[in-house]
């Protein structure tokens, strides 16, 4: 479970299999997101980015259509990304009746490590608005939140 | 590629305990590291590490008052961190729409999303 998220979603009037295909082929991809991308919409599959001249290595996480996509990025080069070293990117597609889709994007940062569980789940219940109103006071930026 | 939050500032406010500390700090102004372990669910040297990695990134500095050391937070600095989340956020914010414009004209048009 990440700690710091931007979460952000959007309802689409659309069933949820077009939703998916947009969000999730790459030629489509390249419409909304990347320049070009190189992905084998698999989990596990290591891919590639590019934003104009820019760019950087994707690896697949998740992929239970046309529900769940996620992958990760923003890795040390050299390193294969996991929780700790990379952010975490999730698609969540939910229907809304048969003609309506709520996508959801949420962006996870670096994972705590040496925290112990108890002391999480006491965390959480005690302070779950914390930085969302901290973010909210400083810059009315609603955007970011915790999750749960 | 994302607006590039910097790793160190990403990785510092990442940990909720720590912004546990940022916040306070916040709305409590310059305080003393004992005053904060009074505040949080964990322990004063828990709280001095916190206070050192912030200090390292530039969201909090430190200043004597007599015999005590009070921390305060970097407004300029936070500043700088809110903006990237905030523009991090924007920018999924018109990712989303781009999508839902091209569901919504595929779905329209009956056919499958446009190549």
């Amino acid at each position: 479970m990440a700690d710091l998220m931007i979460e952000r979603e959007v309802l689409i009037e659309a069933p949820a299999e077009v939703v998916w295909r947009i969000v999730t082929e790459p030629d489509q991809m390249t419409k909304w997101f990347a320049d070009r991308v190189e992905l084998v919409v698999e989990p596990g599959a290591h891919g590639y980015m590019h934003f104009g001249d820019q760019g950087g290595p994707v690896v697949v996480e998740t992929v239970d259509p046309p529900a769940r996509f996620s992958f990760r990025w923003n890795h040390p080069r050299e390193e294969e990304p996991e929780a700790g070293n990379s952010m975490l990117v999730e698609f969540t597609l939910t229907p809304e009746g048969t003609e309506r889709t709520l996508l959801r994007v949420t962006e996870s940062g670096h994972e705590l490590r040496d925290w112990p569980a108890a002391e999480k789940q006491r965390y959480a219940s005690e302070h779950q608005e914390g930085w969302g109103v901290f973010l909210d006071r400083l810059a009315g930026v609603p955007a970011v939140r915790q999750p749960g | 590629m994302t607006t590039q939050v910097d790793d160190e500032l990403w990785s510092a406010i990442g940990d909720p305990s720590r912004r546990r500390v940022l916040d306070l700090l916040v709305s409590h102004g310059a305080v003393s590291a004992s005053w904060l372990a009074g505040q949080v669910p964990f322990s004063r040297q828990a709280v001095s590490k916190h206070l050192v990695v912030l200090e390292e990134v530039g969201l909090v500095s430190r200043r004597k008052q007599g015999r005590e050391v009070l921390y305060l937070v970097e407004a300029d600095r936070l500043d700088q961190a809110t903006r990237a989340m905030a523009d991090l956020a924007a920018q999924w914010d018109r990712r989303l729409a781009a999508v839902k414009r091209l569901a919504e004209t595929a779905h329209a048009e009956g056919s499958d999303p446009p190549r």
